[in-house]
């Protein structure tokens, strides 16, 4: 019970401090071409066990207010979360969105949204179409794929926000 | 209705703690008695049945629990976005039913999925049992 307590008192300081830093980082690093990576460890238990963990930088506040309200009914799935673990989350994702961290990629991704829109996904955004647009509909099927949303099949640094195209390998 | 009230909380405080699949099917075992008096034991032949029933959904598709966990719980399963889910069996994986709060977020997310509504304590302690009886 003791050890319990202590570790969560270890994991509320360890969101706090990982926050912290973050935030100081944009004022510094603001308008670094890729997205810095982030941890949280709330985010990363409850928000990878389905599908790869999607950087907050890749969509802005407005989507992830959105997607978080409605987690009952996500994407058809029932990913619903305690109050308190869902809050804590969303200000995790919205602290380090596309329109708050600062990064370049972040701007383009966040200007390519039109201001009435409020996307649920990375993948219907105009900037990840551009990107990926001589991508046919064939390799997105490969079963090692799946789909567009699976990013790290290809980006073996998504999870990361790493998606340099040094690092790009589409698989067979 | 006060004494349930406190059994109710004993049983639930005692489910929490739950660190190991055995303990996990004894909290499940004893909320299910106390939900349906007539419930004598966890029958892991009807655990069975109950995984791998299909049901019908409202759009029309066909789900059952092996769909992602799949019909061998030894082995790996597949999430709808293509992420490998790890064994149910705790024989094949030992991290199973040791978070009580962990098993019970999917028991609510997975049971809505499937069923359209939350499982009872009886369907949970005879999933367990299954899953434990599978070697
Ligand atoms: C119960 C399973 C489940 C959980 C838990 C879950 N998701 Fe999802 N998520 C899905 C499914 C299914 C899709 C749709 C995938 C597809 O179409 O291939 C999805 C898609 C998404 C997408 C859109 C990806 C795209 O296509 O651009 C985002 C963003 C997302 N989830 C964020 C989250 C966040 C944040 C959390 C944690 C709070 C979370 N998810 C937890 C099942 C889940
Ligand atoms: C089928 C493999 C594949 C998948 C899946 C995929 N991508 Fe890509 N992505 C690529 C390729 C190929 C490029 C182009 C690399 C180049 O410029 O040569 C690219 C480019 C990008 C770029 C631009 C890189 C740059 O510096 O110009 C971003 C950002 C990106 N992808 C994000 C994503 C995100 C986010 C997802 C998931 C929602 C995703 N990708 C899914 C293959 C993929
Ligand atoms: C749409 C896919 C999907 C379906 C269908 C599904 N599950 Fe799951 N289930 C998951 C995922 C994803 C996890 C979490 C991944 C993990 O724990 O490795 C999970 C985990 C669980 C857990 C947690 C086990 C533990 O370690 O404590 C239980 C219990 C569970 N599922 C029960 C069920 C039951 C009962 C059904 C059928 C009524 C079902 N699931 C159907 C995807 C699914």
């Amino acid at each position: 019970m003791f050890t319990r307590k202590l570790l969560q008192a270890g994991l509320l300081f360890g969101a706090i401090f990982t926050t912290g830093y973050l935030l100081a980082d944009d004022h510094e690093g603001g308008g670094s071409r890729s997205l810095a990576p982030v941890t949280q460890p709330k985010w990363q238990a409850e928000c990878a066990s389905c599908h790869m963990l999607y950087h907050p930088g890749l969509l802005p506040e407005r989507s992830w207010r959105k997607l978080m309200g409605g987690l009952d009914k996500h994407f058809g799935e029932n990913a619903s979360l305690d109050k308190l673990t869902q809050q804590e989350i969303l200000q995790f994702l919205v602290a380090n969105s596309a329109d708050h961290n600062g990064s370049r990629r972040s701007e383009k991704i966040a200007s390519s949204i039109p201001a009435q829109a409020t996307p649920l996904r990375i993948t219907e955004t105009a900037y990840f179409q551009h990107k990926h647009d001589e991508i046919s509909a064939s390799v997105w099927k490969r079963p090692k794929i799946g789909s567009q949303s699976n990013c790290i099949a290809c980006h073996s640094g998504a999870e990361k926000g790493n998606f340099s195209e040094d690092y790009v390998r589409i698989p067979r | 209705m006060t004494k349930t009230f406190w059994l109710i909380l004993l049983i639930l405080s005692a489910n929490a703690q739950a660190a190991s699949p055995a303990e996990a099917l004894q909290g499940y075992t004893a909320q299910a008695k106390q939900e349906n008096p007539a419930y004598k034991a966890p029958s892991a032949s009807k655990g069975d049945v109950f995984f791998h029933a299909t049901h019908q959904l409202g759009n029309g598709t066909s789900v059952s629990c092996a769909t992602c966990h799949t019909a061998n719980p030894r082995q790996p399963g597949k999430t709808r976005a293509n992420k490998e889910i790890l064994p149910m069996a705790p024989s094949a994986n030992t991290q199973r039913f040791t978070d009580a709060a962990k098993t019970e977020k999917w028991f609510r997310r997975n049971c809505q999925d499937v069923l359209e509504r939350t499982c009872t304590a009886q369907e949970k302690s005879d999933f367990i049992a299954y899953l434990l009886s599978v070697k």
